[in-house]
């Protein structure tokens, strides 16, 4: 193994640090040293973004980012974004339109969907579908998620 | 029809509420089985062969052994089981050639991927190290992954004992072919391919097993958690009793999770070996190599038809690559196929074949829809080229031979009988929403600009609601185990209701529609009721959630225990109020006498009665609960009609979809939002399969497609979005009139997509198409239609994908024998 490196970084508003190995992946960081295990791994390629999250206000795939690269930054999780008291609108809007099925997508899709109406608050769906188009999902054929991504813009633009 | 009483009023049954489930999946707090970690717990790497068919001279564990933190390595020969990977279907009559399935290879190993050895550490990163430091040497012996060339004499063979790589042949029909095909006026013949995918949930499979002191807790990603304790027992000489297989938030199953995978075998070989938990976690690439695929289907299809239109007879031979070895229900899948050859038509000669083939490749078993699609794909693309072939619209076609409303229980010719069905409604609301007319005026102006726009339609029904054990079971098509499904409705002291089901939801909101049924028939809300599947340690044995039966199979179940609830909860209350049981009703949450709603009692008051044992009738049972095992008379037949309408770009083949319109019919709805969900995700595993998924293995059996990278999966910017509508027609067969709508929408589409692009590319001489419609492929049949050349296709390497049938309607070959795939 080779020698272990140590890490800082805020996670959820949290400072955290760890010794850890260089080619620890950022995802299993997350959920195997901070317990924080609503991040999932769906492919290992980076393909179908249900690793993604935010890293300093971006949304990335973490199980492309090596836990050493994010030394420093400022991630956000599914867990940070908000909390069963006070959801967040796009976690709101997954829950209204029926976006989620096995759920195993959801965090990634949510936090995707954040990014995308952070970016652009009144996106078209054909902007939407284009922004999505890094998260997979088996489940709901997009269509549920479409919707709620647009919705959750509408409710953005409203408040 | 079953004698079950309905809720005088439906509060909540029918209403699309919001999910139960969601609140914990949304902020990352689901509770899927890699979330997991135990005390102690160690980790699994399977060392797999890279290799599709070669002995395997040596296995070198010494390096493995000496890294640090490593456990244990494991070989198939450490392993002392008493019978391997289960399949469990014994079909009367039928011999099926059944190799013998280690999880782990003995001296051979016969498709790449296939298990080799295992490695046990500390770390999850450096048991994947130690991996490859296991050396394994190989002699590679001769390779087949075509069915067709693994039928022809000469072939090698998958495995030598058995002399040949047919596994078996099965085979259902009715009426007399010889009189099909003379009293045809048109006889159109086809090869239609239905290609190898994956299921691919975004939730790879996972196992901890959790080996203590004779007792063992495997928490796995499953389908089905209570055969997977029976088979476990089984092999592994333990007594039922002492497994507990626990199935939580489980990420997507589609089918590939109903089989019981030599991982979870091994992790609790590991487990026992070591005295710690293990566990193993697959990647990506192991599930495209190592998880069941679907399909792969060669159909020889053959129709005749009455200038009228009138069809006289189908025919289907199918080849069936089932891979190397059988899963739970390999050789069983094109039996499905089969028992909806008839689709919606009323056809008086039926002949299907199911031939199944061995090859070096992973195994064929259950994917969403599970040989229905290939059923639907192969009549609704064969009705429209018989239309082409009589100069018929293809809709009047299909209603000329459609099965009357009135003609319902209709028994079609193989003998199945179809419960309720409504063909023409279905079609008839579909055209309300699509303008024909209209259509076909914009469709020639947009071919004048050069834009080639087509429409294909699909009016699909299927068999589901697995169950029922006299059809399905030993005595009947030979699956080796009941069909039924079981309930326990528990009503607590203070009112509230928790239900225990045997089936294992994975997304289908399986909580909250059952929590919506339970609320309706107890005066609560569905708040008040939670739901527990997945579990063998609580609730009544259960067969799982697959075959389109949760709904049909499981909530049936759960009405029936929960009028027996019913029952009783009007018992104490007609004694509380001095009155007949009989007079009792429930009405707005209260149980009273007819007529004095005034004076009636809640559930919570009832329920306080039952367990605290206080003025209840002399003699009655403490406790509030029921328990129900529900084998239901017949399958539910759903249907629907469904129209696509595509673009295609003849200079480069692209695709796109412009609309999706269907109407399907399950029934009543319990939850419409669940339902469309349902069918959105259908249609889009359809699309993938039509468009863009493909397990392709080449000539020596490497495995082309092992990651996400390589094998397709529609994203949100591939598909469009949905226009979806119902029709609701009761099934007989339960007492909520539903049927299944899992698979419906992937059984469905498929058809319509391909009908589509043929419609759209008629103006240039293409005629007919097989599946996967990527770009080059659609690109090369417009060549070859023009009489140009074109390089040779790379879809054709090491598959029969499309060197038949494609690109002129005459050119389909008329059987198995003749076509070769060669």
């Amino acid at each position: 193994m080779a020698t272990p490196v140590r890490v800082s970084m805020t996670v959820n508003g949290e400072q955290h640090s760890a010794e850890v190995e260089p080619r620890l992946l950022l995802v299993h960081f997350l959920r195997d040293r901070l317990g924080l295990t609503g991040t999932h791994v769906g492919c290992d390629t980076s393909n179908c973004g249900a690793c993604t999250l935010h890293l300093d206000g971006d949304a990335v795939k973490s199980c492309t980012v090596l836990a050493v690269q994010a030394d420093g930054s400022d991630v956000t999780t599914i867990e940070g974004i908000g909390s069963e008291g006070d959801l967040h609108p796009m976690q709101e809007a997954f829950w209204e339109h029926h976006g989620l099925q096995c759920g195993y997508c959801t965090p990634g899709m949510i936090m995707a969907g954040a990014d995308i109406i952070a970016k652009n608050a009144n996106p078209s769906e054909e902007e939407v579908r284009e922004g999505l188009a890094g998260n997979l999902c088996r489940c709901t054929g997009y269509h549920n998620i479409v919707k709620a991504v647009m919705s959750a813009a509408k409710e953005g633009a409203r408040a | 029809m079953t004698a079950v009483e309905q809720p005088a009023t439906q509060k909540w049954v029918g209403q699309g509420l919001r999910r139960k489930e969601d609140p914990r999946m949304i902020t990352g707090r689901g509770r899927y089985v890699d979330d997991m970690t135990l005390p102690g717990m160690l980790y699994m790497a399977v060392v797999r062969s890279p290799e599709a068919h070669a002995k395997i001279v040596s296995i070198d564990t010494a390096g493995a052994l000496a890294l640090q933190g490593v456990h244990a390595v494991i070989v198939g020969e450490d392993l002392e089981l008493a019978s391997g990977v289960p399949m469990a279907w014994v079909p009367p009559g039928v011999e099926v050639k059944t190799p013998e399935h280690w999880p782990l290879a003995k001296g051979e190993v016969k498709y790449v991927g296939q298990g080799v050895a295992v490695v046990v550490g500390d770390d999850k990163y450096a048991v994947v190290d130690a991996a490859e430091q296991v050396l394994v040497e190989y002699d590679p012996l001769p390779v087949v992954v075509d069915p067709e060339k693994a039928l022809a004499a000469g072939s090698p063979l998958v495995h030598e004992e058995f002399g040949t790589n047919l596994t078996h042949e099965w085979s259902i029909g009715g009426g007399d072919m010889d009189a099909a095909w003379s009293e045809a006026d048109v006889v159109v013949e086809r090869r239609i391919v239905n290609h190898r995918t994956a299921g691919a949930p975004i939730e790879p499979r996972v196992c901890i097993a959790d080996y203590r002191a004779g007792q063992l807790d495997l928490h796995l990603t499953s389908q089905n958690p209570h055969l997977i304790r029976l088979f476990m027992a089984g092999e592994l000489g333990m007594s039922e009793d002492s497994i507990r297989v626990i199935a939580p938030d489980v990420g997507g199953g589609f089918g590939v999770k109903i089989s019981h995978y030599p991982e979870e075998i091994l992790a609790t070989w590991a487990s026992k070996a070591t005295g710690r938990p293990v566990k193993w976690t697959e990647t990506r690439s192991e599930h495209m190599s190592s998880t069941i695929h679907g399909r792969d289907q060669i159909d020889y299809v053959k129709v005749g038809a009455k200038r009228d239109g009138t069809i006289t007879g189908l025919e289907c031979t199918a080849i069936a690559d089932l891979g190397a070895f059988y899963t739970l229900l390999t050789p069983f899948i094109p039996c499905f196929t089969g028992f909806v050859i008839s689709g919606c038509y009323k056809i008086p000669n039926l002949n299907f074949v199911a031939k199944g083939v061995f090859t070096n490749k992973m195994a064929t078993d259950a994917t969403r829809g599970a040989g229905r699609p290939e059923a639907t794909h192969l009549i609704e693309v064969m009705i429209e080229q018989l239309a082409h072939e009589l100069e018929m619209d293809p809709l009047e076609l299909r209603r000329k031979n459609f099965i009357a409303k009135e003609d319902f229980p209709a028994e079609v010719a193989i003998g199945i009988v179809y419960d309720s069905g409504d063909y023409h409604g279905s079609l008839d609301k579909l055209l309300t929403h699509v303008d024909l007319d209209a259509f076909r005026r914009e469709q020639a102006e947009l071919r004048e600009r050069g834009v080639y726009r087509g429409i294909g339609f699909s009016t699909w029904m299927e068999i589901c609601g697995l169950a029922p054990s006299r059809a399905v079971g030993p005595t009947g098509v030979g699956l080796q185990a009941g069909f039924f499904e079981s309930s326990l409705v528990r009503v607590h002291a203070t009112g509230s209701a928790t239900v225990y089901s045997g089936t294992a939801p994975h997304g289908q909101g399986l909580d909250t529609s059952f929590a919506q049924i339970v609320a309706d028939r107890l005066g609560i809300t569905p708040d008040q009721v939670d739901v527990m599947h997945g579990d063998t340690g609580t609730g009544p044995w259960g067969l799982g959630t697959y075959g389109s039966r949760s709904l049909a199979v499981g909530g049936e179940s759960i009405a029936r225990s929960t009028a027996k609830v019913v029952e009783k909860a009007k018992q104490i209350a007609a004694h509380q109020l001095e009155a007949a049981p009989e007079d009792i009703e429930l009405a707005d949450g209260k149980f009273a006498v007819k007529g004095s709603p005034e004076k009636g009692l809640t559930l919570a008051e009832i329920a306080g009665a039952a367990y605290v044992t206080m003025d209840m009738p002399e003699g009655m049972e403490p406790g509030l609960e029921e328990t129900t095992f529900y084998d239901p008379e017949n399958f539910v037949f759903p249907f629907g009609a469904h129209a696509c309408i595509v673009d295609v770009d003849a200079e480069t083949g692209k695709i796109d979809i412009v609309r999706y319109v269907c109407v399907d019919d399950c029934g009543p709805a319990i939850n419409p939002k669940l339902i469309d969900g349902q069918i959105h995700g259908g249609i889009t595993h359809a699309i993938g399969q039509v468009l863009y998924e493909r397990v392709h293995y080449d000539d020596d059996g490497q495995l082309v497609t092992g990651t996400f990278v390589d094998y397709a999966l529609p994203s949100a910017a591939d598909v469009p979005s949905f226009e979806t509508d119902r029709t609701e027609t009761p099934s007989p067969v339960n007492s909520l009139g539903v049927k299944g709508v899992g698979e419906a929408g992937t059984i469905a589409a498929s058809p319509a997509i391909l009908n589509s692009v043929i419609d759209a590319l008629r103006p240039l001489g293409v005629e007919f198409l097989n599946m996967p419609l990527s770009p080059q492929h659609v690109w090369s049949q417009i060549q070859l239609a023009a009489g140009r050349d074109v390089p040779a296709d790379p879809g054709k390497q090491g598959g029969s994908w499309d060197e038949h049938g494609s690109g002129s309607a005459g050119s389909g070959p008329t059987s198995p024998s003749e076509g070769g795939g060669l």
